[in-house]
């Protein structure tokens, strides 16, 4: 039962790293109807960003806000240089824009900082709390997502200029009419998106270690988490990560060798999606014909 | 390398020079298919190597081109069944002792039936979900490969003979593979391209652009959606198994993610939704990371990214799609200026 218990926070705690990213790949998703391969490269950069404050001497957490700031400006910065000229494109276009971005960004950072795995720091104690049931850790990463997840519904919610970002994805012509500059808030988007990305990366590096590649499975697992909760659905993409998280970790337990674990673990959420096509919380989109 | 014959084949009914469009269009194929006869006797036996991976890379791309292109259904996962061809291939060689010109087709027939069967439940997911269902499978196949390592051979794969040229025949071993996939080539594309001007050509992309009317008119979307699954999963299996005997050696890395992305940046760049796309294709995803390690040692994957961002910008509908273009332009230009010289 412990083991059960444990496994399940354990899982839990990777469930919330992938659901910021499922949270980041939405938000490009809503405001541009594609989904942003490129972001979980975009977050490892962001984690050798900070890896560099850190070794620069920086504390943790300044390095970590400097980091999520940093993230925001070169969202911005990649939305207006990269992705706008081909705004227009069919969605292909879009999709190997976004590998071309992937692949430029895992090939810089391996030219800038190598391919050697590096270890990076934890800012919580790694003893176990309570009895054994969650690593500090763990626990760390768990309250840092929910404190995260809390801001940016506040700030959607709450804020004028998070009500101009909503409308700008939602319907640009009218929100134009209504004087939003409906460039600037796709912009604005990239960038939120860029430092919830950084935010996981910083978080899952303790447990990955740092290098180029470290992304590539967790991305895989948000976008399923995104999918599996449904993709026009900010708070299912949230509920779909954490899902994936517990699950990946209960199958690789108690079910299966863990060679096999992902395999596993995509033909579960794949049974999901063949049965409720559209995620479990998404809208059925309805086409008008 | 049939290229411009498609782009005359746009402008029907039109006539170059006195003569008909559809000529034309034939000479300019005639003249692709020499081209490639004649090219291993200008490059290096290196080159002809490369130039036989391109023409392979073609062939899998054709099939792609059929299910994204024609049919629009996504799928980041044709390495998959590039991987089915290429081990059917290699189990029937190694296990069987199949001599390796019979096995092409078998393996394409594997990877047909294993497409109907993905494309089955495929029926019921669109866009997005189909992207990551299909990546799922680009990630699943090397894990399954080494699981079932007593017919795999595991992750050191099985190691093939290659097939030497007879020896009346007075060229090396890699002249001779590379006509043999040349003619596999031409008929491939010659299948393909008659297959998409048909009767089944005209449903798969009505049920693309439009599924509703498409059912309407009595089209049976589920058997059209599965057969492009199976069709295109049959070209791609074929060109796998061309690949294993080629290169002689197949390994579950070689067939992992990496390779189906590859596939869906070869198609998009070449041309989605053309036929000679997919030879533009295959030579980009052949040629363009060789280049790139020429420019820089360092960091030759951001260079390919480069590349890759720089043909989108460029040319958005990819190589074919720009030629096309161009030549509806310069039809338009010429128009024209024979209205303004009859005024």
């Amino acid at each position: 039962m412990t083991q059960l218990t444990q496994q399940i926070l354990s899982g839990v705690a990777t469930g919330a790293v992938y659901a910021s990213l499922a949270l980041a790949l939405v938000m490009i998703y809503q405001a541009t109807e594609s989904v942003n391969f490129a972001q979980g490269e975009m977050a490892m950069f962001s984690t050798y960003i900070a890896w560099t404050l850190v070794q620069a001497g920086l504390p943790f957490w300044a390095a970590f806000l400097l980091t999520v700031l940093i993230s925001f400006i070169g969202g911005v910065l990649i939305e207006r240089v990269i992705v706008r000229p081909v705004h227009d494109a069919p969605v292909l276009t879009h999709v190997i824009v976004f590998i071309g971005l992937l692949v430029i960004l895992n090939a810089v950072a391996g030219w800038i900082y190598t391919y050697t795995v590096k270890e990076f720091p934890s800012p919580f104690p790694s003893k176990p709390l309570f009895g054994g049931a969650i690593t500090g850790h763990d626990l760390g990463v768990i309250c840092v997502t929910l404190a995260m997840l809390m801001l940016l519904f506040a700030f959607f919610r709450f804020t004028p200029l998070g009500l101009a970002m909503r409308a700008a994805a939602q319907n640009p012509e009218s929100a134009k009419l209504a004087g939003i500059r409906v460039g600037w808030m796709l912009a604005m988007g990239w960038g939120l998106a860029a430092a919830v990305g950084a935010v996981a990366g910083v978080m899952v590096a303790p447990v990955l270690f740092l290098d180029p590649n470290m992304m590539s499975g967790v991305l895989l697992y948000a976008f399923a988490g995104a999918l599996l909760g449904g993709i026009s659905s900010p708070g299912g993409a949230v509920l779909g990560g954490l899902i994936v998280g517990v699950l990946e970790n209960l199958v690789g337990t108690y079910l299966i060798a863990s060679e096999l674990k992902l395999s596993t673990a995509l033909a579960f959420i794949i049974l999901v999606l063949v049965i409720k096509p559209s995620g479990l919380f998404g809208r059925v989109a309805i086409k008008r014909v | 390398m049939s290229a411009p014959g498609t782009i005359v084949s746009a402008l029907p009914a039109q006539r170059i020079a006195g003569l008909d469009a559809d000529f034309w269009r034939r000479v300019l194929i005639a003249l692709a298919v020499m081209i490639a006869v004649l090219l291993p006797w200008a490059v290096s036996d290196y080159r002809v190597f490369q130039f036989t991976q391109a023409a392979i890379y073609a062939v899998a791309l054709l099939g792609l081109n059929i299910l994204t292109g024609y049919n629009g259904q996504i799928s980041l996962g044709h390495g998959a069944f590039f991987a089915i061809g290429g081990y059917a291939a290699a189990i029937l060689m190694h296990k069987l002792g199949v001599p390796y010109y019979l096995t092409i087709v078998p393996a394409g027939l594997a990877a047909f039936a294993v497409g109907v069967l993905f494309g089955l439940p495929a029926l019921r997911l669109e866009g997005l979900y189909l992207a990551l269902v299909t990546l799922s499978m680009a990630v699943a196949t090397p894990q399954f490969l080494k699981y079932f390592d007593h017919w795999t051979g595991g992750s050191q794969g099985i190691l093939l003979r290659k097939p030497a040229a007879p020896l009346w025949l007075p060229i090396g071993r890699d002249r001779w593979l590379y006509y043999q996939v040349l003619i596999v080539l031409l008929i491939a594309f010659w299948a393909g391209s008659n297959l998409l001007k048909s009767r089944t050509g005209r449903a798969l992309v009505a049920i693309r652009d439009h599924p509703i009317s498409a059912a309407a008119m009595g089209i049976n979307l589920p058997l059209y959606k599965t057969c492009a699954f199976g069709v295109s999963a049959l070209f791609t299996g074929i060109a796998g198994a061309m690949a294993a005997i080629v290169t002689g050696f197949v390994a579950p890395d070689s067939f992992n993610v990496f390779l189906s992305i590859s596939f869906i940046v070869g198609s998009v760049v070449g041309g989605i939704a053309t036929v000679s796309g997919a030879i533009f294709g295959g030579i980009f995803i052949q040629f363009i990371p060789n280049i790139a390690n020429q420019i820089s040692d360092a960091a030759p994957w951001a260079i390919y990214g480069m590349f890759l961002l720089g043909f989108m910008y460029v040319m958005p509908k990819g190589v074919a799609g720009f030629i096309k273009e161009r030549a509806i332009r310069y039809r338009q230009a010429r128009e024209s200026a024979d209205a303004d010289e009859a005024r």
